[in-house]
């Protein structure tokens, strides 16, 4: 590869042929204040609080667009070059609430930090500033567009990663705001509520819609009986969100701080999952002998359920009828483990905590109801989560390791592998080998459906069938695989659709940052989990073959149907 | 107030959807026309409301957020319908110099509206335009076809009370 010489400061750095000014700043271990830019992301160079002064150009340059070039001599911290930034920044804040001391994002917030470092301490034109509406029209997420500083991160998520193009900027100069059109409500546009543009958002102009109080008021409520549910992927965040390096993986610890919280009973999502495999695999098994609609779909992500909606309401017969893990767990909480521990449903409150800003909006489905309550009453993002036991005053890393209570808190590691891309379909093929083949399957790892490339397949020898299996993540990628099936140009039997890039692990209730790098470290700890756990294939769990022949019968039967699955709604494609 | 001669605000006859139905499957499946569309359907329907950028957005297979995206970002486009009156206030270097921003702010207090826009009632419509070709006479006003020269502020009550 072609290598440039670039002097940053004073120092030589090589880069690649391609790299910008910023890249090559990076290099020689300087760090260029960015706003607008994201990584691979959004490049787009309109905020210019980036600019350094490059010898022999004119004006000052954009380092996150401006090419770097050979020989080219770079000064990142001149008179100029503060100046600039300081005006960039002080004139964003003009026109921007000094609302800090009760913003979510305060502490992990770009502006921000960014005027500490730029040292503002007074702004000396107090410009108009914006009276829009705030928009908490979802259960997902707040917009409040007079944080918005136009960076329009979102809007590239929005549109390039996720396809949905839900998102964008309106209006001109001064009445610029980012939104969706006519100013709707998201719960009015095509979002699906999977919070990528919450993560991509430097400030707190998106931010989940808080469900903390609920959850600390059903906690305070001696006629509640308050059982909880972790989802897969948390394990392998919360951590992060408490100050402790990406990929801790802190199972034990996160269990002991839901006691300390005063959760009833802890209990775990990957219960259910477990319970998925066995209803989902039972029903591609059926779809197979029976030449149903095939590929079968997967349906655990709620992000991804919106999508099709919307997007592609032909294709909503190849979804998988069951419920997600989620849904399942109340379901189940509210019907068999009232019945086994004795507690009036009306009584029982469940919580979930989730990676995900879409199950916040899955539990709000009027559908979701089977027990005759609410599967769910309230579902925490792993940030507020964070946020409990930061403002409980728990000393997180230094808990002892404690395990989930019983009946609904065994699971597999087939389990724990659904926060990741790949996993559910792991899991499936698992234990559909077994099932079919009445065999032990000599290696479990399929290790071609893991990681975060968009799209992964693979071929799986049943007993002289060929099952061809497909695993996507991120809806764009997503929409492609959907467009394939929609001509009839895929041929496959299974497929596995996330809406998060990366799967769970990257969903949009983790902490911030979530970049290809966390990702990466929370995917490995999730992988390191499930080799750890006794037992790797979901029909061996054994609370789950005791709840089959104590109360559901066998899979797919009749209480499942009632309880475990689910229908799906066409929305509109505008 | 029933109207006789006009169309109501916000209603789109028949005729209207058709013919930008015509300019939409002339258009479809070709790629960059978005901006073609949309000026083709204002001239059909005077103004492009939800419900023809939702049609252009279908029928073109475009996010509605690009379409209303673009629709803002040019002031050629209206999301209203125009007035029954329009005025025409210039913003020529002459007329801008003779101090047309007060005229401006003026009308935008008596109107209720900002900038280029539409009176909610539908009775006048503001829009802004390069010289007329008077410049000696700036700032000038226009109102449909009468011409106000040398306008001051204070006279505008007087000149808008002229039209219904
Ligand atoms: S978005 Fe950032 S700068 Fe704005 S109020 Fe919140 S913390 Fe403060
Ligand atoms: S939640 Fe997802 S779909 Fe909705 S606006 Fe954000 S990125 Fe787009
Ligand atoms: S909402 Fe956030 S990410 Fe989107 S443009 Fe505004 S500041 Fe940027
Ligand atoms: S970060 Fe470079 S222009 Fe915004
Ligand atoms: S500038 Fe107004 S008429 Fe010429």
């Amino acid at each position: 590869m072609d290598m440039l010489t670039v002097t940053i400061d004073g120092n030589k750095v090589q880069v690649p042929a391609g790299s910008t000014i910023l890249d090559a700043a990076h290099a020689a271990g300087v760090d260029i204040p960015t706003l607008c830019y994201l990584k691979d992301t959004n490049v787009v160079g309109v905020c210019r609080v980036c600019v350094v002064e490059v010898e022999g150009a004119k004006s000052l340059q954009a380092a996150c667009v401006a090419p770097a070039s050979d020989g080219m001599v770079v000064r990142t911290n001149t008179p100029a070059v503060r100046e600039a930034r300081r005006t960039v920044l002080e004139l964003i804040i003009s026109n921007h609430p000094y609302e800090c001391l009760t913003c979510e994002r305060s502490g992990n917030c770009e502006l921000q930090a960014l005027a500490d470092r730029f040292n503002i301490r007074e702004i000396e034109y107090e410009g108009e500033k914006h009276k829009f509406p705030v928009d908490s029209s979802s259960p997902s997420i707040v917009r409040d567009p007079n944080k918005c500083i136009l960076c329009r991160r979102c809007v590239s998520v929005c549109q390039d990663t996720q396809s949905v193009c839900a998102l964008a900027p309106n209006d001109r100069g001064f009445d610029t705001m980012v939104g969706p059109a006519f100013a709707d409500d998201l719960m009015e546009a095509v979002c699906t509520m999977c919070g990528q543009c919450v993560l991509a958002c430097p400030v707190g102009a998106l931010t989940e819609s808080d469900a903390t109080e609920y959850v600390w008021a059903a906690l305070a409520d001696p006629t509640k009986h308050v059982v909880v549910q972790t989802a897969p992927a948390v394990r392998a965040s919360i951590g992060e969100e408490l100050g402790m390096p990406a990929g801790s993986r802190v199972t034990g610890q996160m269990v002991a701080a839901l006691r300390r919280l005063g959760f009833d009973k802890v209990f775990d999502t990957d219960f259910t999952a477990d319970l998925t495999i066995m209803e989902e695999g039972y029903e591609l098994l059926e779809r197979l002998k029976a030449g149903g609609v095939l590929p079968l779909i997967t349906s655990c992500s709620p992000g991804w359920i919106k999508f099709i909606e919307h997007f592609f309401p032909d294709l909503l017969p190849h979804v998988s009828t069951c419920k997600s893990p989620q849904q399942m767990f109340g379901a189940l909480a509210k019907t068999y483990y009232a019945e086994k521990a004795g507690i009036d449903p009306k009584d029982i409150y469940v919580v979930s905590i989730m990676p995900c800003t879409a199950k916040k909006f899955e539990a709000k489905r009027p559908e979701m109801t089977s027990s005759g309550y609410p599967d769910i009453d309230a579902v925490l993002t792993t940030r507020e989560l964070g946020r409990m036991i930061r403002e409980a005053g728990i000393d997180f890393p230094s808990l002892p390791a404690e395990d989930y209570d019983d009946p609904l808190g065994m699971s597999t590691g087939a389990a724990v592998i659904f926060g990741a891309s790949g996993g559910v379909m792991e899991a499936a093929l698992r234990t559909v080998y077994e099932v079919v083949t009445d065999s032990e399957l000599e290696n479990i790892d399929f290790e071609d459906v893991r990681g975060i490339e968009g799209c992964k397949e693979a071929q799986v020898d049943i007993n002289g069938t060929v099952v061809n299996v497909a695993v996507t993540n991120g809806l764009k990628n997503a929409r492609q695989l959907l467009e394939r099936i929609s001509k009839g140009d895929a041929d496959y039997h299974f497929v596995e659709i996330m809406a998060c890039p990366g799967g769970c692990i990257g969903g949009g209730g983790q902490p911030i940052p979530t970049d290809r790098e966390t990702r990466l470290k929370r995917i490995s700890a999730i992988y390191e989990e499930d080799r750890n756990m006794p037992l790797r294939k979901s029909h061996l769990n054994p609370q789950v073959q005791e709840l089959y022949k104590e109360f559901l019968g066998e899979p797919l039967g009749e209480k499942s149907h009632e309880l475990l699955h689910t229908h799906y709604v066409p929305r509109s494609r505008v | 107030m029933a109207c006789e001669t006009c169309t109501c605000i916000g209603e789109i006859t028949d005729e209207q959807r058709e013919k930008v139905r015509e300019i939409i499957d002339y258009y479809e499946g070709k790629s960059g026309v978005l901006i073609q569309v949309l000026h083709e359907a204002q001239q059909v329907v005077g103004y492009l409301p939800r419900e023809i950028q939702v049609m252009i957005a279908e029928g073109l297979d475009i996010p509605l957020s690009e379409v209303y995206s673009v629709v803002t970002f040019y002031a050629l486009f209206s999301l209203k319908p125009k007035g029954r009156n329009v005025i025409s206030v210039c913003k020529g270097t002459a007329c801008y110099v003779k101090g047309v921003d007060a005229i401006m702010e003026k009308l935008g207090e008596d109107l209720g509206v900002k900038g280029e826009d539409t009176t909610d009632d539908g009775r006048f419509s503001v829009e802004i335009v390069r010289c007329m070709g008077a410049c000696g006479l700036g700032p000038v006003v226009r109102v449909n076809e009468d011409i106000y020269a040398r306008v001051k502020s204070d006279q505008i009550k007087v000149i808008l009370d002229k039209y219904e």
